[in-house]
């Protein structure tokens, strides 16, 4: 295990350098930069945009700025925001509960309905119920999230007024039942996309599980049929699903993206499309390098995870 | 703007509306005698309640002397105070200062040079600390040190030897008379020396995160990403403040802010305001008050002086009458914005009302054309001395509207004979050296010409002001005429107003004769605010709906 994990972080590290050179060309080639904002601003000069690029260290070629930003994070200074003058860390600091409580609550949505579904639809094969499933991931896959938001609004809130239009408290109000008000339309929105996914990845699983000789012959052993699903099946089919969830991590924020713009969340999606609006570059790179982490530490966690549970799969 | 030294507390013109208004609604509910007078809508004795303006970007930058943006406005006019400030009459009137300094007052040496200003004694910074002439002297020298990331410091460099007089009188000297200074002033938020000056990096200063003002409103909290709170400033100099509570929303969709509003989630709608495919259910929408007004900046397409075909004035006077404004503006626009011939905003005191006014009339358009020498070759484009009469026109990718508007051009203008191609490019492309360095052929652009409403367009119109001959300032279109050229010099240093509104009336003649631009449409803002709010006043002479929030209240 200790073998592994040196030879994941090694991998890691380098994989971090290398998105985070592309990250910093890409963003550094975009024509504008975060000077652009200013060009119809009346009265700003040519001269005033000059000088706040000099003293923004703009003007200075994109090898240098990208060494001077790489050896201030490795000493843990992750920038300032051009845009609101914060410390990086601060900024993404304030934005990062927001998101998570809302990729919690719809990845526990996700989980618990898709799974539910997915054995079902393996269960109950050629059912009704199985056809409407297969359907209904269809619809809630090819639709986009940004139509479902606002169809949500526009019924819930708008017509029958029982769910609030967005936003994370009511102004005065926040308390706990406020927020968890406030937060059953956009985690339910985030969620359907992945429920769909993971009991189409669920139903698979379980129809494989079903198939295997170990099932067969715990049904000979005389187990009850119940026992069989919950036991030896599911506990099966559920391994494929922890790689998944290792995937599906990082996959939250950016459906958060949209989810957070439609319900005015103040989480993290929304602060890296307004980063990249208006080119906050050191938050763009701070929030690009954030999400890598994730993506690494979740695959690390699931593969982990898998190896302790799967006692035929080992670490080396 | 004119100068005058009315008080804020004497009979302003909002004041007269209000009884207007407040009238106008006793005699409609009369009949029905209810129990309470109509007279009653007063403001409270102390401040009550909360509004909560809706804006669909997120204002970040609270340190008021450094580089923001429009939205970022609402909150500096909220928490701090400028020595002037303009109505919505584009009038200058006094606010930390006592009188507004002019030539007739002494305020102004006769040469323009020297300027002497008055402070009020009773202003107090939000921690209790007396505001004082150094403040102002403090923050005159902030915005020109070169170790400071200020916004925009044209006026502010001309300024020389500050003179502290006493703690309410200051004097300095300018380097060259400039008018326009004054109008700069109303947009210049005084900041307190006692606390930035204990910074070592003003850049990076405390401050910049929980700022304290002179204003109406004093810091409360920020929800980075979700929203402002300022509470009320119960130690206000001014009128106000008659709310507890001024929180900005941020809202980032413009679909999502009025569906906001629709439910009752914002009180009023900022800046972006309402788009205008709502405007017409919006109107009907129950206790909501919903209007359009017109803004500052104008829609237009610019043409590069450059470019062979778009130099001879005959071409540009034919596109300009094969322009379907009328068509353009209903079909496209909602029948929201209303046409225009000049830069200068509908609302300005140097608005000329007087300019002659385009028609939509191709067979003129294709005799103008004709008559100077541009015949329609094989392809039935037009042309003279070996140049086709065609050229492209580019704007933001993305913008339906505009979009649109591109090929209502293109058809009007094929039928005279003209090509017109359409290269539209992402915003960032679009406004970088494209349009700061006249790459472009022609662009499509709403602009917002004046400065704090000051009539000055030195920036936009004189020959030195073309950046792609290395000049400094916006005279994207590479416009050039000696005599605008003049009249741009002079105006920026008459300081009295009479005098500048002729000057500015002839500029804007010439312009709309020499047509470096085609004006479509001077813009519309449609805004909305619950029934109830009381006090609230558009004023195009800024850039925020929330100038002057001191003045609301709830009925």
């Amino acid at each position: 295990m200790p073998a592994f994990l040196l030879k994941r972080f090694m991998q890691s590290i380098v994989l971090l350098v290398i998105v985070s050179i592309i990250g910093f060309v890409v963003l550094n080639l975009i024509p504008g930069g975060p000077l652009a904002q200013y060009a119809l601003d009346p009265g700003m000069t040519e001269a005033d945009k000059a000088r706040l690029a000099e003293q923004l260290g703009l003007n200075r070629p994109i090898l240098v700025q990208y060494f001077d930003w790489a050896w201030r994070l490795l000493q843990g200074d992750w920038g300032t925001s051009f845009r609101d003058g914060n410390s990086v860390l601060s900024v993404i600091g304030r934005h990062v509960l927001a998101t998570f409580l809302l990729m919690g609550s719809s990845t526990a949505i996700a989980i618990g309905i898709g799974t539910w579904i997915g054995i079902r639809g393996a269960t109950h094969r050629y059912s009704i119920f199985d056809y409407a499933a297969t359907v209904g991931a269809m619809v809630a896959l090819s639709i986009p999230t940004f139509w479902f938001g606002l169809i949500g609004i526009y019924v819930f809130a708008l017509r029958l007024g029982w769910l609030p239009a967005g936003n994370m408290y009511t102004i005065g109000d926040g308390s706990v039942l406020d927020y968890l008000h406030h937060l059953i339309m956009p985690s339910v929105v985030l969620a359907l996309v992945h429920i769909a996914i993971w009991s189409r990845y669920m139903r698979t699983a379980t129809l494989d599980a079903i198939s295997q000789e170990f099932v067969k012959t715990a049904r000979a052993k005389g187990v009850t049929e119940r026992r069989v699903l919950m036991k030896h099946v599911v506990g099966c089919a559920l391994l494929p699903m922890i790689t998944l969830a290792g995937v599906q991590l990082p996959s939250l924020l950016t459906g958060a993206l949209v989810t957070e713009t439609v319900f005015t969340w103040p989480g993290m999606g929304r602060l890296f499309l307004d980063s990249l609006g208006y080119s906050d570059y050191p938050v763009v790179m701070g929030l690009l390098m954030f999400s890598a982490i994730l993506t690494i530490v979740g695959n690390l966690i699931a593969d982990i995870a898998v190896a302790l549970i799967d006692p035929r799969i080992r670490l080396a | 703007m004119t100068s005058q030294n009315n008080s804020k507390t004497g009979f302003s013109r909002r004041s007269a509306l209000r009884m207007m208004a407040a009238g106008g609604a006793a005699g409609l509910i009369a009949p029905n005698l209810l129990g309470k007078p109509a007279f009653a809508s007063t403001p409270p004795a102390t401040p009550t309640g909360r509004i909560v303006v809706g804006l669909s970007q997120e204002p970040t930058v609270f340190n008021p002397l450094m580089p923001h943006i429009e939205v970022d406005d609402a909150f500096d006019f909220s928490v701090f105070d400028a020595l002037f400030r303009i109505n919505a009459d584009g009038v200058i009137i006094p606010n930390l200062a006592t009188e507004v300094p002019s030539q007739a007052n002494g305020g102004i040496s006769a040469d323009g040079l020297n300027w002497r200003i008055r402070l009020r004694d009773d202003v107090t910074w939000h921690d209790g600390t007396p505001f004082t002439a150094e403040d102002v002297k403090y923050t005159l020298q902030l915005i020109v040190n070169p170790d400071f990331r200020a916004w925009r410091t044209t006026g502010h460099s001309l300024v020389r030897d500050i003179t502290v007089v006493s703690p309410t009188e200051i004097t300095w000297r300018m380097e060259e008379a400039f008018a326009p200074y004054l109008s700069f002033l109303t947009e210049t938020f005084m900041v307190p020396k006692h606390i930035l000056e204990k910074e070592a990096d003003p850049n990076q200063a405390a401050f910049n995160q929980a700022p304290i003002g002179t204003g109406a409103f004093k810091w409360g909290q920020r929800l980075a990403g979700d929203r402002l709170e300022l509470v009320a400033n119960p130690d206000y100099f001014g009128e106000g403040p008659y709310i507890e509570q001024l929180i900005f929303k941020y809202i980032p969709d413009m679909t999502v802010l009025y569906a906001q509003f629709k439910s009752g989630d914002v009180d009023l709608v900022g800046q972006a305001y309402i788009s205008p495919d709502h405007y017409q259910e919006a109107k009907n929408l129950p206790d909501r008050v919903v209007t359009a007004e017109p803004k500052g900046s104008v829609e237009s397409i610019y043409l590069n002086q450059e470019l062979p075909q778009l130099q001879d004035r005959a071409v540009r006077e034919a596109l300009y009458l094969a322009m379907d404004r009328t068509a353009i503006i209903d079909a496209l626009y909602y029948g929201v914005p209303s046409p225009t011939e000049t830069f200068m905003p509908p609302q300005s005191y140097y608005f000329n009302p007087n300019l002659p006014k385009q028609e939509f009339n191709l067979d003129r358009a294709r005799k103008i054309l004709d008559e100077a020498g541009w015949v329609p070759g094989a392809d039935g484009i037009r042309e003279k001395d070996g140049v086709r009469l065609s050229f492209s026109n580019s704007t933001t990718v993305g913008n339906h509207l505009r979009e649109q508007t591109q090929q209502f051009l293109q058809q009007t203008f094929g039928e005279i004979g003209v090509e017109m191609t359409i290269a539209n490019l992402p915003p960032a492309v679009m406004w970088g050296e494209y349009w700061g360095l006249s790459q472009f052929e022609s662009a499509m652009v709403g602009i917002t010409y004046l400065v704090g409403g000051d009539p000055d367009v030195t920036y936009r119109f004189h020959t030195d002001a073309i950046a792609a001959k290395g000049g400094n300032g916006s005279n994207n279109a590479q416009y050039s005429n000696p005599e605008v050229d003049a009249l741009l010099v002079e105006g920026s240093r008459t300081f009295d107003p009479e005098k500048r509104r002729e000057i500015y009336f002839k500029v804007q003649e010439i312009i709309r004769h020499d047509l470096p631009f085609l004006p479509m449409f001077a813009y519309t803002n449609v805004y909305g605010r619950k029934a109830g709010i009381e006090g609230f006043e558009v004023n195009t002479n800024t850039r925020t709906e929330s100038w002057h929030a001191a003045a609301w209240y709830w009925a």
